[in-house]
């Protein structure tokens, strides 16, 4: 059993306006040094498979399928074993993937 | 002769009576509601997929409605050439499903927008508009959060040069400003059709606008030009 965490962010060449209105929020309370504010989503799945192999590829398969519309958005995730040590990551903005193996 | 027109209803649909009403009553044409889960378009010889909010809009607006099982029916009919028509939400499902190219985000201004809007026609070389003449202006209400049509360069550069572009905000006059554009949308698109011409998508509610009693009945002469073609 493994855990995915999936975030979904708009490409940064796209206006995130929901941002822009935090940003104003933040700068009228005072907040003059922050900026470039973006928002997105956070997905968890658990993924009941044995192999990192085949959860990672489940995961990436949900990713561009359903999580992500991939025309306007990023995604990145990251995959867990059950005590919460990070296996394996991938941001689709970066086009790498890096397994980190047991980390903890 | 009257033609089958097929409304496609998800859970949160909430035109699909306007649609029902625009092709049935006003139109005399023959409608049937098909209930998403069907695996048949029951012979229909146009399908509209309605605005409202399938699915609460969860995710992203049309992004699981696009995967309900009358898709696979309502995607291979397009692909043979069949008419289907998204309005709003169904303009939602159909960018999502890859029948239409880009994407529809957020209002530029955040704000749901419930108001009338008037729509310059672009283009009459297409099943949904050949009663109408470039230049045409209608006047059409839109209620939309996410009616922000989005496109990259070489998807915008191709709808131009294949003349996909069918409507586009402006004003009363028909003039394209600014002013006129309710939701950010890029080059003030409100509607498009693929490159085969037979499916096209607009946030703006045609069918809500079919009857002089309802504000305006410009919009009628969209779905005139659907039962048109179709004879």
């Amino acid at each position: 059993m493994f855990k995915a965490i999936i975030k979904v962010t708009l490409k940064e060449k796209i206006l995130d306006p929901q941002g822009k209105a935090i940003e104003h929020s933040l700068h009228n309370l005072g907040f003059h040094s922050l900026g470039s504010v973006r928002t997105g989503k956070n997905i968890e799945i658990t993924v009941d498979e044995r192999e990192l192999a085949t959860a990672e590829e489940l995961i990436r398969s949900a990713c561009t399928k359903l999580l992500a519309n991939q025309v306007t958005e990023d995604y990145e995730y990251q995959i867990f074993d059950g005590n919460g040590s990070a296996l394996a990551s991938f941001n689709s903005r970066r086009g790498v993937e890096s397994i980190s193996g047991h980390a903890g | 002769m009257a033609h089958k027109v097929g409304v496609v209803v998800f859970p949160g649909s909430n035109c699909d009576r306007d649609a029902f009403n625009a092709f049935g009553t006003v139109l005399n044409q023959k409608v049937e509601y098909l209930w998403h889960k069907n695996t048949s378009l029951d012979g229909a010889d146009v399908i509209v997929l309605p605005g409202g909010f399938s699915y609460g809009d969860y995710l992203r607006s049309g992004a699981i409605a696009r995967f309900s099982p009358i898709m696979n029916e309502v995607i291979r009919f397009a692909q043979q050439g069949g008419l289907v028509m998204g309005i709003c939400n169904g303009f939602q499902i159909l960018v999502e499903s890859g029948l239409l190219p880009g994407a529809l985000l957020r209002n530029s201004s955040l704000k749901f927008i419930c108001r009338q809007v008037y729509l310059r026609t672009e283009t009459s070389a297409t099943p949904f508009t050949s009663s109408l003449r470039v230049g045409d202006v209608l006047k059409v209400p839109i209620a939309h959060g996410d009616g922000n049509y989005y496109a990259d360069d070489s998807t915008l550069k191709g709808l131009q040069d294949n003349d996909q572009i069918v409507f586009r905000y402006s004003t009363s006059g028909g003039e394209i400003t600014p002013e006129s554009n309710p939701n950010g949308s890029i080059m003030n698109i409100a509607g498009i059709v693929n490159t085969k011409r037979n499916v096209l998508g607009m946030m703006p509610h045609p069918e809500r606008a079919s009857e002089k009693i309802l504000g305006s009945a410009s919009g009628v002469m969209v779905l005139k030009s659907v039962i048109e073609s179709l004879n």
